[in-house]
Formats: structure tokens, C-alpha cells, sequence
């Protein structure tokens, strides 16, 4: 279960907080400026949490933690974030 | 016509299992009447979530092996040996069984029978399922652009949707290329060996025609084709990737 | 409702005294992770108690591996639901590292590679509570399960165990780690079940 997944994994986790589709969303890493759709994001499910990374550096991203049952999101990681068109 | 699913707040519907077939001996299919499905991409996901008499609940993610124009919603699941949910689904879930969904979910892994540019799909093991979605779509949608799988299975009987993808590797506009990794039935014409640079120039569009790519499979499967892909000169931001992971 | 046959990942038949409340047995060893493993030899591990220390104190892999060693068999509990029962474990207690440090620090903040971090109460990294291992059942830690060594607080919630453990800053003031400044529990007693702040 340590294997890297892709933003793809989270889809319905993100549509669900977010209220719209997100994995055609671009963020922009706060870390290293890498820009990608939140589908081409790392991904590690097997955690207390959700926890996506940059692909091109590995800076935590976002982290989707479900505390009794309402998932929390902290999207701090980005410097940018844009649903798509 | 375009199809859009219907976005915006995501619930749990339950579906009723109408039939499970057998696609290998580890992989099964689920075919699903799911009412007021809103419709979906090929590509999209669907969430199901199980519930254990004790309130215990799992929940996974399995792309969607039906075309958006099938009738019916069809998931394809191996199993995993060590899997909580992937066993229950191919061993245990029979007709007449209810589980919950949620979905469509995911618009990134997706192809449009509108999409013009020729595209490459690279598939490991399970990895076809999207695949197949595709596939069905471009046929049933008259797609005019090409498309080229590379299909890679440990054997001729592990190769999932096999008659399938035979009669759609004769049809035009679609290349159906199968390697077989450990080991070939007598008189195999197909590839042999893991997918690697070499096949994957012989097999894939040339990058001067930025072809999309898609990716699926196991992680190391994934990051190994991807990684020589783009050492052929394919624009890594034009490279899909979906990793299956040991979590099912 | 309930989904037919359905019973998930359970379950071992075991004395329900030894599993915590919300807990269920497994008999495999889930990994944990909330980004990619790192690689990294012994030959190039160190372990650090810096922070509120007069100097901060280095030792090796080979250091660690050269001082007194304990073998203790727990059971581990993980906030997301499983418990293992009667893991056994080799290293270096923490009340040796600490045996020679001076300091008038409460909390403890472990860091590993890979940037995680968690915080305790150094008071339950003492009395025998805690070790950083390096063997389980009798082989070197994998790096899947933090080798080459990691630190093992049995009696908090596994998070606590931080993997790939670098070292331990000591703190006059209590600094959330990484899950805990997530809305997981800021202590984590898995027999009081405090897996949330506020539980």
C-alpha cells in the first residue's frame, strides 16, 4: 500500500469538497512553480489522511484528512489554484 | 450530442448487480443497473462503498469498463490477494447483490470520441479497463481519430477482454498490440517482453505528431513507460497516467 | 445498509481485552505512508536529539547499533482501524539516549526523512515506553516500514511511530506534527481512543 496513485484516485474526494470536478483543475506548486492538473498529482491513500504531492518535487500539496466523518481539506501547498474553464 | 454528467454534489446511489462474468481467472466483471446513472466519459471513475454488518465501511475507486453508449454500467475488478475490497467483489458479489456508488467521478483520464488527435493507450494488466471504455466509445461514436494500444499481460490467458480486443484490432482506425511478458502459447505472433523504449518506438506515434497518451497500470509499470516515453521525445504534459495501486 | 457477505478485513479471533475500542485485528502488516519511501543506506543515517539540549548529540547507525539493545514483543495499534498483536521489535531504548542529555524540555517533536514530523510528551518516550528500532521479528527494518530505523511508541497511535525517524528536537512548548495539525489527536491513547482533536 505504499504505492503512488494519481490525482485520478481522489476524484470523488475532491468533488465532493470542493462541490465541482477538480482533477481537470491546474495548481501551481508553492514549492517549485511546477504547474499541473490535480489528476497528474502524487497521490498516497495508504495514511491517517489523503495526502497528494508535487510530481515534479514531492512538496505536500494537499491533504485531505476525514475527522468524523466531514473530510477536511488543506489545500496551503499551492500557489495557485484554477478549476477548469 | 455531448454528454456531461451531472457535477456538483455527489451522492450515494445504490446499484443492483445483474451479472458477474468471469473476464480471466483473477478479474471479473460487474454489470450494474444503476438507476438515473447521469452518464459518464470514457475514462471516468466511479467510487463503491461497502458496509459490513457492524457498520464497518470500505470504500474504493474502479474505473468504469463500459462505454458511455453501453446500456449498462460495467466495472472490471481484479483481485488482490491481500485486498479487503477486490476479493469481496470478484469472490463473493453475485446477482441480485446491491452495492453503493458514487459517480461519475474524475474528467483528467478521459477521452472524447471528439478528440482529433491520434492517441496512444498503454495498458498493464488491469490497467485496459479505462481502455476498453475508450475503445467502445470510439467505435460506437464513428471516431475518425486513430488510435494505437499497447497492451501488456503476463500470459495469453491473463489478457483481459481478449476476444474483444481481437475483433476491435480489425477494425480501421484501431491497432490492438499485445505483449505477453512471461510466457507465449504455441504460434503467438504478438509481442514478447516488457514494454520498453524499443517497443514503445515501434509501436507508438511519433512525438512530431503529438499523439495523447494514456497510461494505466500497476505504479511501476506506469512510471517505468512513462519515463520512456518521454525519453522518445513525447511532451510529458501530454502523458495521462492512472496508477492502479496494491489498495483494492 | 448492509452490503451482503460483506465482512471486511477481520478478523483473527483474539481476547477482545488486548484490542482497543473502534479496533480490528489483522494478521498482515499494512504499510503506512504519506509519500514516497525514502532509500537511504545505514551508512549514511544518523539519529539527532537537538532543541532545548546544550549541544545537539549525533549518533551513527553504526553508534545506535553498537550501544545496548532491548527486544520487546507489543501489540501496535494504527488510527485507521487496525491493531497487530504481538509484533516484536529491536532497538535502542530512548531512556539510553537520553540517559546523558540535560534538559528542561517537556515535549519531544520527532522529524524523519521525507519532511514528517510528530510531537509527544518527552515523559512518554521515557520509562521504557519507547525505542528506535531497527529490527522487526528478527530481520532489518525494511524501508516500507521506516527502516533503517524508526521510532516505536506502542502505546500511542502508530502516526506517533514515526518512520525514517532522524531524530527528536526537545521543546519547552508542544508543537503539533504532521497529522495532529491535521485534526488527529494531539496525544493519541488508542485505549481512549482519541483519534480526533477534541475525542
Amino acid at each position: 500500500m505504499t504505492d503512488r496513485l494519481d490525482g485520478n484516485a481522489i476524484a470523488g474526494a475532491l468533488q465532493e469538497v470542493f462541490g465541482r470536478e477538480m482533477t481537470t483543475a491546474t495548481g501551481v506548486c508553492g514549492h517549485c512553480g511546477d504547474s499541473n492538473r490535480l489528476g497528474a498529482l502524487a497521490v498516497y491513500l495508504a495514511g491517517p489522511g489523503t495526502v497528494a504531492r508535487c510530481p515534479g518535487c514531492d512538496a505536500v500539496l494537499l491533504v485531505l484528512a476525514e475527522v468524523r466523518g466531514v473530510t477536511c481539506v488543506d489545500a496551503l501547498g499551492f500557489a495557485d489554484l484554477q478549476p477548469a474553464g | 450530442m455531448e454528454r456531461t454528467a451531472v457535477l456538483g454534489r455527489l451522492s450515494w446511489r445504490f446499484a443492483t448487480v445483474l451479472e458477474v462474468t468471469a473476464e480471466t481467472d483473477q478479474t471479473h466483471s460487474i454489470v450494474l443497473d444503476a438507476p438515473d446513472w447521469p452518464g459518464h466519459l470514457a475514462g471516468q471513475h466511479v467510487d463503491v462503498r461497502l458496509t459490513a454488518d457492524d457498520g464497518y465501511q470500505a470504500q474504493r475507486s474502479y474505473s468504469i469498463a463500459s462505454a458511455p453508449s453501453d446500456e449498462q454500467l460495467v466495472l472490471t475488478v481484479e483481485r488482490l490477494d491481500d485486498g479487503e475490497v477486490s476479493p469481496y467483489l470478484v469472490d463473493e458479489l453475485r446477482a441480485g447483490d446491491r452495492i453503493e456508488l458514487r459517480g461519475p467521478v474524475g474528467g483528467y483520464f478521459v477521452w472524447r470520441p471528439t478528440d482529433a488527435v491520434p492517441a496512444l493507450l498503454v495498458a498493464g494488466g488491469s490497467g485496459i479497463v479505462p481502455f476498453r471504455a475508450m475503445l467502445r466509445e470510439h467505435g460506437a461514436a464513428m471516431s475518425a481519430a486513430p488510435i494505437r494500444l499497447l497492451y501488456s499481460a503476463r500470459t495469453f490467458d491473463q489478457v483481459i477482454y481478449r476476444e474483444e480486443l481481437l475483433r476491435l484490432a480489425a477494425r480501421d482506425g484501431i491497432d490492438v498490440s499485445i505483449t505477453l511478458t512471461r510466457a507465449q502459447p504455441a504460434g503467438w505472433h504478438g509481442y514478447t517482453g516488457r514494454v520498453d523504449t524499443a517497443l514503445l518506438r515501434q509501436v507508438s506515434w511519433p512525438p512530431e505528431e503529438h499523439p495523447a497518451v494514456y497510461v494505466c497500470g500497476p505504479t511501476g509499470f506506469v512510471e517505468a513507460t512513462a519515463n520512456a516515453l518521454v525519453g522518445l521525445g513525447h511532451d510529458p504534459g501530454r502523458i495521462r497516467t492512472e496508477r492502479f495501486g496494491g489498495t483494492s | 445498509m448492509v452490503t451482503r457477505g460483506f465482512h471486511g478485513r477481520r478478523r483473527a479471533e483474539v481476547d477482545p481485552a488486548r484490542v482497543p475500542p473502534g479496533q480490528y485485528v489483522t494478521r498482515d502488516f499494512p504499510v503506512l505512508s504519506a509519500g514516497p519511501t525514502p532509500r537511504r543506506l545505514a551508512a549514511d543515517w544518523t539519529f539527532t536529539i537537538r532543541g532545548a539540549v546544550d549541544e545537539p548529540v549525533v549518533w551513527s547507525f553504526y553508534e545506535l547499533r553498537a550501544l545496548p539493545a532491548t527486544t520487546i514483543t507489543t501489540d501496535i495499534h494504527c488510527v485507521t482501524k487496525w491493531s497487530k498483536l504481538d509484533t516484536q521489535w529491536r532497538g535502542v531504548s530512548l531512556d539510553t539516549l537520553l540517559a546523558d542529555i540535560d534538559t528542561s524540555a517537556d515535549y519531544a517533536l520527532a522529524f524523519s526523512d521525507g519532511g514528517y514530523t510528530t510531537n509527544l510528551p518527552l515523559a512518554d518516550l521515557t520509562g521504557g515506553q519507547a525505542m528506535i528500532a531497527y529490527e522487526y521479528e528478527g530481520e532489518p527494518l525494511t524501508p516500507e516500514h521506516g527502516g533503517p530505523a524508526r521510532l516505536l511508541v506502542p502505546h500511542l497511535y502508530f502516526w506517533k511511530s514515526a518512520k525514517w525517524v532522524r531524530g527528536i528536537e526537545l521543546r519547552d512548548d508542544d508543537q503539533p506534527g504532521f497529522w495532529e495539525n491535521y485534526g488527529y489527536h494531539n496525544y493519541g491513547d488508542p485505549w481512549k481512543e482519541q483519534r480526533y482533536s477534541g475525542d
